[in-house]
């Protein structure tokens, strides 16, 4: 206890030392004519000193993968900007939010209480924006989401604290509808049936699956879940079958959704069901987990058609820099944060004559909130007034043989609801 | 003779060297070094991966060189520190000749750059050897120089380290001091300590140690021949002194500091309620958590209007949920009454999975809220005043801490405290004594479940929304380790066992991926060195010493035998 | 006779007698309720028992760690999960070798062997390095102390192999010959489900004969009796102990390719829930108790196959395999309020526990 304070009482003194040298060097260098308001706060930033940006994501923990794969989509991003923005270069620190509402908290604050982090990008599970968004924002951060697609989150009776909140992820309320119109209109099935993991991304999906499934005409045989650290899925199969489903709709994520496409096959009564997933396992890795099982499956993800020369090119630089293919589905959106945050950064810094960059902070999250026709590698983004910037233009696609051999995702959409 | 002696001194530097190689070979191949590497300790010179990889090199070196004569100590340093760099040196030549990376992910052509600083081929495997020898030599060296000014020396280099590791903390709480903000400016770079400011204090906290071994000795020693009411004022002042400062504390540390405070107060609280469990009566409980969430659920569907059954205030609600906790605290005690040991661990962790499935499931959701959680849970008020912020939240947790450690502290002296100790030593004897076991075991788990819910209460209205997510076994098992770190039993070890494992993981929130991988190598090595905990209580430490003189007596009968 | 007895029973015995009974009585009438209502066929129930055994089979492998370790050492040895996950996550490398070579197709027993043998081995080191480094230091310090230092290298074990091997999982390669499937009286049996049952049985008799006949083995029962005697016997008391911990790590590594061999998935988390399940297993046979790792682990893989269709669905519960879990314990609460020592754990527990 003593050494600390002896140590302690020390570098008080040291410090204070050094703090009389320091006030003689800024007595010298006063001079600052340039004016920037800004109604909340403004980031300065001297020459050759960086942008700091902050991701807050699940990058510990069972969850890792999703909070890493998103990560490494922002890492990528700020290569593919040569690492500087308008001459400086761009620093790029986190926190682990650990999946849960304490966590995002937690991080929340830790990035909340360091003045120099110009905007965020997070988090990722939904859970933890919503006690974290507001805190964030308090200090003057905007952040954008690259993975959170809970309704809540953009929805018109959020309350101001979110005003700093947007998301390139797509609300879930378009994708469950998307897929129940898939289900009903082009495959004509009367009878499906749900599966989810507990997790608030596949228990909304499939909510709003059932309840437009429903609203068109079909019957709901069972609403299942598991848990994503499930395995064993044959027996809940079993008791599905036991309804005679025609389609299975899991909107749920790559191990417990590989688990279940091949178990499918294996329980007597489900050979020729439709399967249906969504976003959350739309990558490479799900064909490991499927393997064939996957052949004919469908899955709703936003309409690559237009874009995948960009994606291509982005799995390209993945494998190269990490030596492995994306660990979860929202690399891409992660990029496109990333990439959406230095575009209004761009817009709104202004640089003074002796060089220092000057960033507004409400002027920053006014000009993400009015970010138009951004092309970014998962669509054209536009944000409207609650912070929903994702291209809503869902498509379905179908896996084919190839796909899996190949293990790369199909990239021509098998039908479109618009 | 002399010959054999030297070649057994040789051995074990080089076996320790070894180790070593093998120690920092896993660091590099873990991906620690290449992560460090990119955060700045001494800006453009040292980074936290290089720091890391010689702190690993020249602790082996001091290994190897204990118990040395000075003369030799240096020697034994340099050839443990070469033996481990050239294993390193190994680990560079092979990954640039075969394809590591198909299997070790973080085998990346930048770590080897790194370990061999910059250098291609042969040259890079002699700056190695060289790095290693140069720590080791250094090292062994630190063993020669005299007292004061080793141990000065060594908490000088920890002083700069702690500040480059710890800079994305220091800075804010700089900015919120105002004046402080340019010695800030002056010390820390954009990334990283500035070499000036690493160098000030390095110096500043050698020179300031060395003026305390001079003088401020001679300082505490004459306090303790002072006249007792000196005495007795000095105390009083030290207590008023400690007293203000955990009044201030959250305007003085900042917004994310007062928030560490928070979660490690909800942390001390939880640990304060199973210490009872665990410490006091020796029930080794693992679903600790599902009284927590209890408490927060209690609040949350008392309070929210999310549900919209009740919309009671925090504090009308918060009693409830302590009620509640005390009585789930019985219903669970009472089927586990006749389990001992490790029955009734797996039975409470069970209990708690089961709490958390419940809270989870669809079938339950129109009342718990399912998968969505609950959420607009209002802040605490009081008389006007909202609890919203760490730094206002910190007060209630504050009050409920000291509460709850004082009912502690007066349950342990008392009557049934004594009865708790008895049962954790021997629930027959304790029996025989005419102790009753029911009694007694079913008010340990109500009073340990009742300061749990209390701590999910404050957690509910602090957070503003609960997810059955948050409520999964592994906080049960951090707070075991937290009670058992901290020392079994025993009441401020709570606090610090609770500042140790809640607090400092905190505060390196940014090294997370690597985190839960410190932890664990920290929790075995503190469980190895120091059993009885951090602040064990007196009683417990006397045991263990009295425990360490039989295994002599065992090991007698083993070569005997 | 009878006043004696009637003074024995408390009100505590009431009471958990009410529980106990309550849970009964819920679980017969959930059963009759499903059973009655008739959605399920008989060839239905057969497939849950099937996927029961061959799910319990891989628990009962895992739960014998558990058990040996808990038999001679009084102890839980946490980090056992990570035993088990460190052995197919360092063969999938060899598994995904030999099916790049085609080595797998042309030669499937031969190199699924050698997987097998590269994952017992991996297993069996890191098991042998936890007891030398994590908890022969601590034999004589008391009882929760090497619980938590088996929590600690448990974390570091799991996150260590994180760094190694990466965050995402791993997709076994398919064994062709595995995937075959049987028809006998219209309830399909797959190849691996016989595979996995036939080795899980193969492997436990053999230990179960290892520890009754062998010469070792009755060494290692009686440190598990008296450490102190044991050791004036003239048994090496350490050597035993290693050994507990070779054949755990052995029965985890091959548990473990079975595992992967089942489910096609390995990552750094795997072992966390097969590990607490096992565990449970454990426990519910009786701690310590060989066989009853093996009754307990069969136990609870038909409770989590069976248990929520059968006491669920009849009383109009949704998704009840969501509370599967939470059945499992429940029945694990059920058996130690009647038997707080496990099904068969009588003997040991009584005197030590």
């Amino acid at each position: 206890m003593r050494k600390v304070l002896v140590v302690g009482i020390s570098l008080i003194l040291t410090l204070s030392l050094a703090s009389g040298l320091a006030l003689a060097a800024k007595e010298k260098a006063k001079k600052e004519d340039f004016k920037y308001d800004d109604p909340i706060g403004v980031v300065k930033i001297k020459p050759g000193q960086p942008i700091h940006i902050a991701y807050w994501f699940v990058v510990a923990g069972p969850d890792a993968s999703l909070g890493t794969d998103t990560k490494r989509g922002v890492e990528i991003a700020i290569q593919d900007k040569g690492g500087k923005l308008l001459g400086h270069p761009i620093k790029l620190t986190g926190q682990d939010t650990g999946c849960n509402a304490e966590g995002g908290q937690a991080a929340a604050t830790k990035l909340a209480s360091d003045p120099t982090i110009v905007a965020a990008i997070g988090s990722n599970c939904s859970s933890e924006a919503r006690p974290g968004a507001p805190i964030l924002w308090k200090a003057g951060i905007p952040t954008v989401s690259p993975s959170n697609t809970a309704p809540y989150l953009t929805d018109p009776k959020r309350g101001p604290e979110y005003d700093g909140y947007l998301r390139t992820a797509h609300n879930d309320r378009v994708q469950g509808a998307v897929a129940a119109e898939f289900a009903v209109k082009k495959l004509g099935v009367k009878k499906a049936a749900t599966i989810h993991d507990g997790s608030v991304y596949a228990e909304q999906l499939q909510a709003v699956f059932a309840e437009t499934f429903k609203k068109l005409g079909g019957t709901i045989t069972a609403q299942e879940a598991v848990a994503p650290t499930d395995t064993d899925m044959r027996p809940v199969l079993t008791k599905i079958a036991t309804g005679q489903p025609e389609f299975i709709y899991y909107p749920i994520f790559i191990a417990a959704g590989g688990h279940i496409t091949r178990q499918v096959k294996e329980v007597a009564g489900l050979e020729k069901v439709y399967l249906m997933g969504a976003d959350g396992m739309f990558s490479p890795d799900f064909y490991k987990a499927a393997g064939e099982a996957a052949v004919g499956m469908f899955h709703s993800s936003p309409d690559f058609s237009a874009f995948a020369e960009g994606y291509k090119d982005f799995l390209e630089k993945h494998q190269k820099k990490y030596g492995e293919k994306p660990l979860a589905p929202f690399h891409a959106h992660a990029y496109d944060a990333a990439m959406m945050v230095f575009a209004a950064i761009e817009k709104v810094a202004k640089k003074a004559p002796d060089g220092t960059l000057y960033i507004g902070r409400k002027a920053l999250r006014d000009a993400l909130y009015a970010t138009k026709n951004f092309k970014g590698i998962t669509g054209t983004l536009n944000c409207d007034q609650y912070g929903d910037c994702a291209d809503p233009r869902i498509a379905v696609y179908q896996t084919t043989e190839e796909n899996v051999k190949k293990l790369v995702m199909p990239d021509k959409p098998f039908w479109k609801p618009y | 003779m002399a010959a054999e002696k030297s070649r057994l001194g040789w051995r074990k530097p080089v076996k320790i060297g070894l180790v070593t190689g093998a120690v920092g070979t896993l660091v590099a191949l873990v991906g620690m070094v290449e992560a460090f590497s990119y955060r700045l300790i001494v800006a453009d010179l040292l980074s936290m991966g290089h720091a890391l990889i010689f702190s690993v090199l020249i602790f082996g070196a001091i290994l190897g060189a204990r118990g040395a004569r000075p003369a030799q100590a240096w020697l034994k340093g340099g050839i443990t520190g070469v033996v481990a760099s050239s294993l390193l040196g190994v680990l560079v030549l092979l990954g640039r000749i075969i394809p590591l990376r198909a299997v070790f992910i973080n085998a990346s052509p930048e770590l080897f750059n790194l370990l061999s600083f910059g250098q291609e081929g042969f040259a890079g495997i002699l700056m190695i050897c060289a790095a290693g020898l140069l720590s080791g030599v250094l090292a062994g060296g630190m063993h020669v120089l005299p007292d004061p000014i080793r141990p000065a020396l060594i908490r000088a280099l920890g002083a700069v380290v702690g500040a480059g590791v710890l800079q994305d903390m220091l800075r804010p709480i700089l900015v919120a001091w105002g004046p402080l903000w340019d010695i800030g400016e002056l010390v820390f770079d954009a990334n990283g300590l500035t070499p000036e400011g690493a160098l000030g204090i390095l110096v500043g906290v050698c020179l300031g140690y060395l003026g305390w071994e001079k003088k401020g000795r001679g300082l505490a020693a004459r306090t303790e021949t002072l006249p007792p009411r000196a005495r007795k004022l000095l105390r009083v002042s030290w207590v008023s002194f400690l007293v203000a400062l955990l009044l201030l504390l959250p305007q003085l540390l900042g917004l994310f500091l007062s928030e560490v405070l928070t979660i490690v107060g909800l942390y001390v609280l939880l640990g304060l309620g199973l210490n009872i469990v665990v410490g006091f009566a020796g029930l080794l409980d693992l679903g600790y958590v599902a009284f927590f969430a209890i408490g927060s659920y209690t609040v949350a569907i008392l309070t929210s209007p999310e549900l919209g059954f009740f919309q009671l205030s925090f504090w009308s609600a918060l009693p409830v949920a302590v009620i509640l906790g005390a009585l789930s605290g019985i219903l669970l005690g009472i089927p586990v009454l006749k389990m001992r040991g490790d029955y009734l661990a797996i039975a409470t962790l069970g209990f708690g999975e089961i709490i958390r499935i419940l809270v989870l499931s669809d079938f339950l959701r129109p009342w718990l809220g399912g998968a969505q959680g609950i959420g607009k849970i209002p802040k605490a008020s009081l008389g006007g005043f909202e609890f919203r912020t760490p730094q206002e939240l910190y007060y209630l947790i504050l009050v409920g801490c000291l509460l709850v450690g004082f009912v502690s502290w007066r349950l342990r002296e008392s009557r049934i405290g004594r009865a708790w100790m008895a049962v954790r030593e021997d629930e027959d004897v304790a029996q025989a004594m005419g102790i009753n076991l029911v009694a007694t075991k079913l008010l340990a788990f109500a009073t340990g479940a009742a300061f749990s819910a209390l701590s999910g209460a404050i957690f509910a209205t602090k957070l503003g929304s609960v997810y059955p997510h948050s409520f999964n076994v592994m906080i049960s098992i951090n707070i075991l380790c937290l009670i058992i770190v901290g020392g079994m039993g025993s009441i401020p070890g709570v606090i610090v066992g609770a500042a140790a494992l809640v607090g400092l993981p905190e505060l390196l929130r940014e090294f997370a991926e690597y985190r839960l991988l410190v932890y664990g190598a920290a929790l075995v090595a503190m469980m190895l060195l120091k059993p009885e905990g951090l602040w064990p209580e007196a009683v417990r430490k006397r045991e263990l010493h009295e425990g360490e003189q039989e295994p002599e007596v065992v090991d007698a009968g083993l070569k005997m035998g | 006779m009878i006043r004696r007895l009637l003074e024995r029973f408390t009100a505590t015995d009431l009471i958990m007698w009410v529980i106990g009974g309550a849970i009964m009585a819920l679980i017969l009438v959930g059963s009759t309720a499903t059973i009655s209502a008739g959605k399920y066929s008989l060839k239905h129930w057969i497939d849950f028992m099937v996927f029961g055994l061959a799910q319990g089979s891989i628990y009962a492998l895992i739960a014998l760690g558990y058990t040996m370790v808990y038999g001679v050492l009084r102890m839980i040895n946490f980090a056992h999960s990570e035993v088990f996950m460190s052995g197919p996550y360092t063969a999938y490398f060899v598994a995904a070798f030999f099916h790049r070579s085609c080595l797998l197709e042309s030669h499937p027993v031969l190199s699924m062997f050698m997987v097998l043998l590269v994952s017992m081995a991996v297993s069996t080191l890191v098991a042998y390095l936890l007891e030398r480094i994590a908890y022969r230091p601590l034999r004589t310090a008391p009882r929760l102390v090497p619980l938590i230092t088996a929590i600690g290298a448990s974390f570091f074990l799991q996150y260590t192999f994180r760094g190694l091997y990466g965050s995402g999982f791993q997709a076994y390669p398919v064994v062709k010959a595995l995937e075959k499937h049987w028809d006998i009286l219209g309830v399909r049996i797959l190849g691996f489900q016989v595979v996995v049952i036939v080795a899980a049985a193969l492997m436990m008799g053999a230990l179960y004969l290892f520890v009754q006949k062998t010469r070792t083995g009755k060494a290692l029962r009686a440190v598990s009796e008296d450490k102190e005697s044991a050791a004036l016997m003239g048994i090496d008391v350490d050597r035993m102990i290693s050994m507990t911990f070779v054949i755990g790590g052995m029965a985890a590594g091959a548990a473990g390719v079975l595992y992967a061999l089942m489910f096609k998935q390995v990552h750094f988390f795997m072992g966390f829930i097969p590990g607490i399940k096992a565990f449970t297993a454990a426990v519910l046979g009786g701690i310590g108790n060989i066989p009853g790792a093996m009754l307990g682990g069969i136990f609870l893989g038909f409770i989590e196959s069976l248990g929520p269709s059968l006491f669920l669905d009849g009383l109009g519960i949704v998704a009840p395999y969501q509370l599967k879990d939470a059945i499992a314990f429940t029945m694990l609460v059920l058996v130690l309020i009647f038997r707080p020592t496990g099904i068969l754990g009588e003997r040991l527990a009584v005197k030590k526990a």
